[in-house]
């Protein structure tokens, strides 16, 4: 099979309306758990979609495939920046909303036709930081990665 | 398919084995097997390797996946991702600061 798929799945305490808001249009809520990073989209099926660093920079750029919301969203997903990932050309990300006993169960899946991939090996390892902050900030109203040095006692 | 969330021990007792660790091994060099595929590694019945795929997945450490008549099995790394953030990355925070202190000592010197 020539493709290259990771899943993450996590549980956060909230509503699906909610959660849908702080993926897609809450963009001072995603910089907080997305280490200043943030989306622009009009979220509907067809419109384009990027990501944005804190200093304005284009990382990655495409377009929504699905948005159903508050249940699915579908991504085309290319990278901008490093050039031997953007060559590996579009990539599908997948979210899934669904709720599951005063929760809701957050699923990602990202997947591209080729095997082996520089780009979801370089996803693989922001999705499970930015996805464990989002469930802190969601529940607890803060991030688990806070500052680099702690205050002095 | 409701599922409580899960809870800290879950996660802790499904890590407690060496044959859930193998699978988790297992699926960490490979990602997205079936239950057969799993089966050939370990020296344990069919049953045996499904039964501790379901405690990790009430752990949310694997993330099954439905493709046609196939379920794929891959490695969710959110919740340990958690556990370091709480017993990791805390007790980390003093050496970076100590680290943090020496940088700017040495760099003082030479200012």
């Amino acid at each position: 099979m020539a493709r290259s798929t990771f899943v993450y799945v996590t549980y956060i305490r909230t509503t699906p309306q909610k959660l849908w808001s702080v993926l897609t249009t809450d963009v001072d809520f995603m910089k907080q758990y997305w280490f200043g990073v943030h989306c622009q989209s009009e979220w509907t099926a067809g419109s384009s979609w990027k990501m944005l660093s804190a200093n304005g920079q284009i990382l990655d750029a495409g377009e929504i495939v699905e948005a159903d919301p508050p249940r699915r969203l579908v991504i085309r997903w290319q990278h901008q920046m490093r050039p031997e990932l953007k060559a590996e050309g579009d990539s599908l990300c997948t979210m899934e909303l669904e709720p599951s006993e005063g929760a809701v169960r957050l699923s990602i899946t990202h997947s591209i036709e080729r095997e082996p991939s520089k780009l979801i090996e370089a996803v693989s390892g922001g999705w499970p930081k930015i996805l464990s902050n989002l469930k802190s900030l969601l529940e607890t109203g803060s991030i688990a990665l806070q500052e680099p040095y702690p205050k002095k006692a | 398919m409701a599922q409580r969330p899960p809870d800290t021990d879950l996660l802790f007792k499904a890590l407690a084995d060496p044959s859930r660790r193998k699978l988790l091994d297992l699926l960490h060099a490979h990602d997205g097997r079936t239950l057969n595929e799993l089966c050939e590694h370990l020296d344990m019945t069919r049953q045996g390797v499904a039964q501790h795929l379901e405690v990790l997945e009430a752990a949310n450490l694997i993330a099954p996946v439905r493709r046609g008549r196939e379920k794929l099995h891959f490695l969710n790394p959110v919740p340990l991702q958690e556990i370091y953030e709480r017993w990791i990355a805390k007790f980390e925070k003093p050496r970076l600061k100590a680290l943090a202190d020496l940088k700017r000592r040495m760099e003082n010197n030479h200012g």
